[in-house]
């Protein structure tokens, strides 16, 4: 049973329809990684999760219950990170993180106490004085060092230096291990290369793809760029081939991974010198979305299990 | 690049932000004089009957020390006396919060960083915000000054009492300047220069208080103290009645003395940085801490403190004022038809003391809708957020808000009441017995502080983003209904939409049950449906 399901969800501010339909999955042990530019609805699914903001329409389950109705119990079960933490200013950051365990339902002090360490977090200072990075240190840290189901994580390294972010990296792959879930929203793809198993990436208020990198990567086209001994001719008229462009005497292109082996065989009567193919990167596959945002046009649906 | 650059479009910007809370202060301040101009000139039409009220206001203690010093028996400066403390305090602290709200307040937000970092010169943010907040100044008060004239007063005297208007509110422009550079947080500027304001105020009062009777019988002079006090100064410009022009110097010698410390403090200290250091906290919570109960106390404590120290002074001093009343205001009708529209009731003391409470009941409703507009601040900076997605629901949550502001109130109500019974029984025999009746006559107010409570959580339940403003309104309009009810002889249907219309008058008037109980089942139905709202709604709404 999935620790979170969401079916067609539907959520308007105004006029404004914040999330489209919107589906995710994430099953029980994984860290699924949500992905999408800023607005596209990312922090607006984790607060319907969180039970803070009423769904329009659609199904949203979270640990098997309801995020509206049963939030007090859910939230005994999960752990949050905000993306802009707020604290109050005139606590200190230890008793903050006491505070935010406590209404949680309790903290694991040793577990705290190991945290404040390794993410070097100074717990006698006031609030108001931390930085952006530090007071998202001390959500992470109260999240961290709660014993819970699932964790919603939305953007949590945004102000964390490289040397904490791999921290970070270290602590959530623990949880894991011990078993707990993870949904983390972000838009550093590398940490999300680095922790996810399972990606969806979100748009204008849609999950555009979804799945494990490799699916993801298998479903993408391929970059091809080959070197003959005769001109390469008839390209265009291939299934699945697309982009064909010349590059210094070679030729660049990019193929649908269905047709890659007719590509080879048509190749292969002109002579092939040398041939790389390079999967997409997590990158490219986000940008193909996020760039045809700004021509206008619908990307182009490669599959995921919309 | 100079060090003011960019100041006319962040002047721009500020009034922008601003255009509805500028337009109610400069369009307020006028109408408010002209209502009261022309009810006073209503009340006074006649040398006789201003001669009367001159004899009152310079020999009773309590009118010396609310209304300040008339200067004379000219219709205008009765008309100045009887409007000059609501105006000046108006002005003083609009232009303190407003001071702060483009200062220290940007900074705190961060606002100040994104605008620093772009064409603005190091002075700019300081100077925009003190050019709106002059400009608007003298803007109500050449309003004001129209407004006079218009219910027939002469031209010069209205000018004057303008002016004197408009110097209180300079003054305090300059004060806020320095305040907001000092402390760190908007909070604890508007603190601080809040509390120059209620010292203000006590000097002012002291040198009225100690003052003497004038040459030709009508007129106060008051003492040094009220040299000290920027309150002070706009009463000595003596409008209407013989205008000491010189004395406006004072208030703008303030303003650009507070300008040069500001400008130097903003000079030699960093962007979010203040002269009052931050201090460390401890590394663990203490377990009082850890409930929403305990989370609210520590945030309401520091307040609620500074709230029990005015409220203790302003009692104790309120009561051995009482002790005068009896001797000073019987041989006066006129004194004693306006503490007995205040207060109620037949016995000339027992109407002040109930108009004391009745006063502190208006005021602690101040405390309520700040301690309960904390929900609103927690909603829009975030905390909110992070609080409701642990294990701790709405109601809950809203609950204990609810709860915390009510026994705060409580707290204050009763301590005005045991104050105020303390002084008098001191200054006029049985302290014991005076605690006890004024204690239990402060209570039978709390009725309407929790109507307060139950409007300000139903407006933010059910319209989070209009509760700040319509709060204050609400408020505001209770104490121009309890102030100026009587004077402005509304019809009794208007007043009855105060509740502290409804509370019994005590001591002046017996308790009746039926009000209390019919207010505090309105209020529990507010609170009803302020929770009933936020059950239901997103936050942030």
């Amino acid at each position: 049973m999935s620790v979170i399901s969401i079916e067609s969800l539907v959520k308007t501010f105004g006029g404004v329809r914040a999330l489209d339909g919107l589906d995710l999955r994430v099953e029980p042990g994984e860290v699924h990684g949500f992905l999408g530019p800023n607005g596209s609805g990312k922090s607006t699914t984790i607060r319907i999760l969180l039970g803070l903001l009423r769904r329009d329409s659609g199904q949203v389950r979270v640990l098997d219950g309801d995020p509206w109705r049963d939030a007090v119990a859910l939230h005994r079960r999960l752990a949050y990170v905000p993306g802009d933490v707020s604290l109050w200013p005139n606590l200190s950051g230890g008793e903050a993180i006491d505070l935010l365990g406590a209404l949680r339902g309790g903290l694991d002090q040793r577990r705290r106490d190991e945290l404040l360490q390794r993410f070097d977090l100074d717990p006698t200072k006031k609030c108001r004085t931390y930085s952006k990075g530090n007071r998202q240190k001390v959500a992470i840290v109260a999240a961290l060092a709660s014993d819970v189901e699932l964790y919603v994580l939305d953007e949590p390294t945004s102000g964390l230096d490289p040397l904490m972010e791999a921290v970070f990296q270290e602590e959530v792959r623990q949880l894991t291990q011990a078993g707990a879930s993870v949904l983390l929203s972000s838009h550093v793809l590398a940490e999300v290369e680095a922790l996810c198993e399972r990606v969806s990436i979100i748009r204008e208020g849609r999950v555009v793809e979804s799945g494990t990198l490799s699916e993801l990567r298998h479903l993408a086209r391929t970059t091809v760029t080959v070197e003959t001994g005769r001109p390469v001719t008839g390209l265009e008229a291939l299934p699945g081939v697309h982009e064909v462009r010349p590059v210094d005497g070679r030729v660049r292109l990019e193929v649908e991974p269905a047709h890659f082996d007719a590509l080879l065989g048509h190749l292969i009567r002109f002579e092939v010198r040398a041939l790389t193919s390079a999967p997409p990167t997590l990158e490219e596959l986000f940008l193909r979305h996020y760039g045809d945002s700004a021509n206008g046009s619908r990307p182009a649906s490669v599959g995921g299990d919309r | 690049m100079s060090s003011f650059t960019g100041t006319g479009r962040l002047a721009r910007l500020a009034v922008r932000r601003d255009r509805i809370r500028l337009a109610v202060w400069v369009l307020g301040t006028p109408l408010i004089g002209y209502a009261l101009a022309e009810s006073v000139a209503g009340f006074y039409p006649d040398e006789q009957t201003r001669l009367g009220y001159a004899e009152t206001a310079v020999s009773s203690v309590v009118a010396r020390a609310f209304n300040g010093p008339i200067a004379g028996t000219e219709l205008g400066a009765v008309v100045v006396t009887e409007t000059y403390l609501t105006l000046a305090l108006l002005a003083a602290l609009l232009s303190t919060f407003a001071v702060v709200r483009h200062t220290r307040q940007n900074e705190e937000t961060g606002r100040a960083e994104l605008l620093g970092a772009s064409a603005v010169g190091r002075y700019a943010l300081l100077t925009a915000a003190l050019v709106v907040v002059v400009g608007a100044n003298l803007l109500a008060a050449a309003l004001l000054a129209l407004a006079f004239v218009g219910t027939g007063l002469p031209v010069a005297g209205s000018l004057a009492a303008g002016a004197a208007i408009a110097g209180v509110g300079v003054a305090f422009t300059g004060i806020a300047a320095v305040a907001a550079q000092l402390s760190v947080t908007s909070r604890g500027a508007n603190a601080l220069a809040a509390a120059t304001v209620g010292v203000a105020f006590l000097l002012r009062a002291a040198g009225d208080v100690l003052g003497e009777r004038g040459a030709d019988g009508a007129r106060l002079i008051s003492a040094w103290p009220t040299w000290l006090s920027p309150l002070g100064w706009g009463t000595q410009v003596r409008a209407f009645a013989g205008e000491r022009w010189w004395v406006l110097a004072l208030p703008v010698a303030l303003l650009v003395a507070g300008l040069a410390v500001a400008f130097l403090l903003a000079e030699r200290r960093d962007v979010g940085a203040g002269l009052l250091a931050a201090r460390r906290g401890p590394a663990r919570a203490a377990s009082g801490l850890l409930s929403p109960a305990g989370l609210t106390w520590r945030l309401h404590r520091g307040a609620l403190a500074g709230w029990a120290v005015a409220v203790a002074v302003l009692g104790l001093s309120f009561g051995v004022a009482g002790h005068e009343v009896d001797a000073m205001i019987s041989e006066n009708p006129a004194a004693a038809e306006v503490i007995a529209q205040l207060g109620g009731g037949s016995k000339l003391v027992e109407a002040y003391l109930a108009a004391m409470l009745g006063l502190f009941a208006l005021t602690i409703g101040a405390y309520v809708v700040q301690a309960l507009l904390r929900t609103r601040g927690d909603e829009t900076d975030g905390v909110l957020e992070a609080l409701l997605a642990t294990a701790v629901s709405r109601t809950r949550w809203l609950g204990t808000q609810v709860l915390g502001a009510v026994l705060g109130a409580l707290a204050l109500v009763l301590l005005g009441g045991v104050t105020t019974g303390l002084g008098y029984g001191l200054a006029a025999g049985d302290p014991i017995g005076w605690t006890v009746e004024l204690g239990g006559a402060a209570l039978l107010r709390l009725p309407a502080l929790l109507v307060v409570a139950g409007l300000v959580t139903a407006l933010f339940g059910a319209l989070p983003r209009w509760s700040v403003a319509l709060s204050w309104t609400v408020l505001i309009a209770f104490l121009l209904l309890w102030q100026l009810g009587a004077l402005l002889d509304l019809p009794q249907a208007v007043l009855n939409l105060s509740p502290y219309t409804h509370v019994p008058s005590a001591p002046a008037a017996h308790p009746t049950v039926l009000p209390l109980v019919g207010l505090t089942v309105v209020a529990a139905a507010l609170v009803a449906v302020g929770l009933a709202a936020f059950r239901h709604r997103d936050t942030p709404g």
